[in-house]
């Protein structure tokens, strides 16, 4: 038992977290800048910081993950960040050429008071940014928020530094993409191309961290959301955000700066939020629905019914973060799953209020936390006092599903031990189907391994 | 391509002359491999297994060191879960002692360890708080060893890392002296049972008749530590990491030390030689060369396959110790590999003219690379195989080049007779694997 230590009954606990459904803002910043073309993340920090990330990244993605540092010391911990980040810049320009370094602050950097505006203004008189090229930067202190944050903050920063209105207006939709998965993303864009609606999807990682093994290693591939297109999206007419956790405040921003209004829906992640998107992107875009998305839903449909007696009331588990876990709560309560745990790191009265509108008819002995404490170790604790059917999070509930002997669906980031995340969607209805095979064969493979003798069927 | 500030950190073997430098600060802006002090402490003390160890500090420091270490336990499993302070902002503003303080008492009520290690962060460097008061209190309380380990990232890389850890065994060594000694009896210094290897050397010394009073750190347990000064010898491997620690316990419990090396035939063989003789015994010796003997019975001949197919093979290195670095140049040569680049995270000088005393000429030898320069260096050489870790992995994979991982993350024990066995295995599957030709024939017409 790799967590024997975990009780049934549960502790007091004030300050200390066990085994946490959240990291830290400045990964979320990496990741965001990763999703915009030719654009290097640059950790302001010490030397440890990028590593990680960069560490956890490759070992989700498996793809290379390029990010440079300031490599704080000692004195500049003393003395402040401003001569590190200066000579950063110039050895970036050099050495690496990107088109834009977007720096994101630490703990450390943002507790010494760094002014990061002032240092890049900085950088700029000592002619250390070569022309037509930016330095951007968000402030992500580890300390506040999650990883959740730092992706919308880095969201945020991309909009205010680059979005421009001008007179000429565009009849584009700007698609905000949450924190999802470059396959998701790849399948947004090929939702949209379908409806022949017209564009922008910010950011984009699929084609930067997915891409094709061809000798060549490239450290800015073809994808990304490119800075003309971030630049455009102050042109367009609308904006539709997946995922308030990691796109309201750029939205807001937009809105504010442009003038371009938006709308938040969820991540489409399962039926009724999928409904929702392409309703969305359907009525701002005007375009219709085309019958390729109906039959995809069709079949979606047909897929849940042929099995509809394998979900009935199945008790399910979940940790991971907001903009995803609601939309996939609802998308088991649509397979008539029963959600009675969910944990997540993140705070926000959103989530609360979701799981509220979500659960307490339906679900009514459901339990979920967020924010402080609301750790693997709670989650563990519940499941002990009343077991589950299934688990779905990251890899790091590989351990509870093996104590408890669960079957385990992973989702989420980060998913360290298994491929697929690259490869199939979750989101719109093709990817509501292919999760939906997931947590079948995960619930019938256990159910074939673990029922008696006799009940061992040919055909279900 | 390559900074001009670089140049003395890169050595062309046999046409350059300069003494290669090691050690110093990673420029800033580089994409550097390395990572900070803080992780340096953090994976050299995590293998003690039924410690706590509680990161003081903003939830990132404990969420990415939480279980990234293939180190396996024969025991307790405590050390794999992820325990943190998870500072916020208002801990910030008006400190976080106090957190500290009710995260350890809630933590040692309930799990009961052994001993506690307490690991700082940047922050609380920055912010001040006085983590050793702390530790002692509740030491007081509670009579367990609660360590500080003041390792703040800024500090500097992960070597400057390793001296806080060693300095932190420090403290719980000679803290006990109840544990049962046979006559012949050293410590493990410096390897950290990744895959298991802790247990192929144990039962080698079983073998030849000396007793492992204790491992430090892998699959450590706090009461060998605890008793670790009456050992007679300390045994150490990667002495990056464990060099401190032996001169350390030399100076303060008088105990002799020697280096060594486990990985390759070679040095495999001359590390249970140099034990044994150490004891004067000439039982122990030839129990040592008994077991040499058959060891090596058994495994030359299947070397010798893989010695042919492997002939043309070109391999670039880059891993974080020397030491580690060293072996690898002499156990790929066993094996009929060319070594053609070879870079670490933390060598020095020293290490680097060792470096250069076995490789060929033509060898690029490189300190604190980054990925831009290693593909470079791949290209220039055409390497076709890749030994490193997890960020080097992605980028090896992407060059086409076969890869083994010899970090962190390896699923195959390494070390010993059993691990360079393992090793041939791993290098010839990965170079030979059919998926390389679809990346030189990428496009199908």
């Amino acid at each position: 038992m790799l967590l024997r230590h975990t009780t049934e009954k549960e502790i007091d606990r004030k300050a200390l977290t066990i085994n946490p459904v959240k990291t830290c803002q400045p990964i979320g910043a990496m990741y965001a800048a990763l999703g915009v073309h030719r654009c290097l993340p640059h950790s302001h920090g010490s030397q440890g910081c990028c590593s990680y990330h960069r560490s956890m990244l490759t070992r989700h993605f498996k793809e290379p993950i390029l990010s440079s540092t300031s490599s704080f010391s000692e004195g500049a911990s003393v003395f402040g960040g401003s001569s590190n980040l200066i000579s950063a810049i110039d050895t970036i320009f050099t050495v690496y050429d990107p088109d834009v370094i977007a720096v994101h602050t630490t703990c450390l950097s943002e507790t010494i008071g760094d002014d990061m505006a002032q240092i890049i203004s900085k950088a700029k008189e000592e002619e250390k940014i070569p022309k037509n090229k930016t330095v951007i930067y968000c402030n992500t202190p580890s300390y506040i928020g999650t990883h959740i944050t730092g992706y919308s903050n880095q969201l945020s920063a991309f909009v205010n530094f680059f979005s421009i209105s001008t007179p000429k207006k565009r009849n584009v939709v700007n698609l905000v993409a949450g924190w999802m998965e470059p396959s998701d993303m790849r399948e947004i864009k090929r939702i949209s191309r379908i409806m022949e609606a017209r564009t922008i999807l910010f950011p984009d990682m699929s084609d930067v961290l997915d891409t094709p093994l061809n000798g060549k290693f490239e450290m800015y591939p073809s994808g990304g959301a490119t800075i003309q297109e971030i630049t455009a999206i102050g042109d367009s007419k609308f904006t539709i955000g997946l995922g308030a956790y990691s796109t309201e405040n750029a939205c807001v921003k937009l809105e504010n700066k442009c003038k371009v209004r938006f709308e938040i829906v969820e991540i489409p992640i399962g039926l009724k939020a999928t409904d929702r998107f392409v309703i969305s992107l359907s009525r701002h875009a005007n375009v219709p629905i085309p019958d390729i998305l109906t039959e995809e839903r069709g079949r979606l449909v047909d897929l849940i019914a042929d099995n509809s007696k394998y979900f009935y009331k199945k008790r399910v588990a979940l940790f991971g973060d907001p903009d995803t876990l609601i939309p996939l709560i609802e998308f088991l309560l649509t397979l008539d799953m029963k959600p009675v745990y969910v944990v997540t790191g993140t705070a926000g009265n959103h989530f609360n209020r979701s799981m509220q509108e979500l659960l307490s008819e339906k679900v009514s002995e459901a339990k979920y936390k967020s924010g402080e404490c609301a750790d693997m170790f709670q989650l563990h604790q519940w499941i002990k006092q009343k077991s589950v059917d299934l688990l779905i999070g990251n890899t790091y509930g590989k351990y509870i599903a093996r104590d408890e002997n669960i079957p385990f669906v992973r989702f989420g980031f980060p998913v360290t031990d298994r491929p697929g995340n690259n490869y199939f969607p979750h989101v719109g209805y093709v990817g509501a189907s292919n999760l939906v095979i997931k947590i079948l064969e995960k619930i019938l493979d256990h159910k074939d391994r673990t029922c008696h003798e006799s009940k061992v069927e040919f055909q279900m | 391509m390559f900074l001009q500030k670089r140049r003395r950190q890169i050595f062309v073997n046999g046409v350059d002359s300069f003494d290669l430098i090691g050690g110093i600060p990673s420029l800033a802006g580089s994409v550097s491999q390395r990572a900070c002090s803080f992780c340096g402490a953090r994976v050299v003390l995590y293998p003690i297994t039924d410690a706590l160890h509680v990161v003081h500090g903003p939830i990132g420091c404990a969420a990415y060191t939480w279980d990234i270490r293939g180190s396996m336990s024969s025991g307790s499993e405590l050390y794999r879960n992820s325990f943190s302070t998870d500072l916020r902002e208002k801990h910030i503003v008006f400190g976080g002692e106090e957190r500290l303080y009710i995260t350890l008492m809630e933590l040692i009520n309930q799990y009961s360890p052994s001993a506690v290690f307490v690991y700082s962060t940047c922050i609380v460097g920055v912010i001040g708080d006085d983590i050793q008061s702390v530790c002692s209190e509740v030491n007081k309380i509670k009579c367990i060893p609660v360590i500080p380990v003041m390792v703040e990232g800024f500090l500097g890389t992960k070597k400057d890392g390793y001296k806080i850890a060693c300095d932190a065994i420090m403290n719980l060594i000679g803290t006990d002296a109840t544990k049962k000694l046979s006559l012949y009896n050293i410590n493990i210094l410096g390897d950290f049972n990744l895959a298991g290897e802790l247990w192929i050397l144990a039962g080698y010394y079983k073998k030849i008749g000396i007793q492992v009073l204790s491992s430090v750190t892998g699959d450590g347990k706090v009461k060998d530590i605890q008793n670790a000064h009456r050992a007679a010898l300390n045994v150490v491997q990667c002495s990056g990491s464990m060099m401190r620690l032996a001169k350390k316990m030399k100076e303060k419990y008088n105990i002799p030390f020697i280096k060594v090396s486990y990985f390759g035939v070679e040095d495999m063989s001359i590390a249970l030689y140099d034990v044994a003789n150490f004891f004067q015994d000439e039982k122990l010796v030839e129990n040592a060369r008994v077991l040499v003997k058959n060891e090596l019975k058994n495994l030359l001949p299947s070397l010798e396959f893989y010695r042919r197919a492997l002939f043309k093979t070109k391999a670039a290195i880059y891993v974080g110790g020397a030491f580690k670095a060293i072996s690898l140049v002499k156990a790929l040569k066993l094996i009929g590999v060319k070594v053609v680049i070879v870079g670490t995270q933390t060598g020095n000088v020293d290490d680097y003219k060792l470096l250069k005393s076995i490789c060929d000429d033509g060898c690029i030898i490189v300190d604190d690379s980054n990925p831009v320069e290693l593909s470079e260096f791949i290209k220039l050489t055409k390497a076709n195989l890749f030994i490193g870790g997890v960020k080097e992995r992605a980028i090896a994979y992407k060059l086409g080049l076969g890869f083994c991982d010899h970090n962190h993350e390896r699923k195959l024990a390494l070390a010993g007779y059993e691990g360079m066995a393992n090793f041939a295995k791993e290098v010839y599957e990965t170079v030979n694997s059919p998926v390389w030709q679809f990346v030189r024939q990428y496009k199908v017409l």
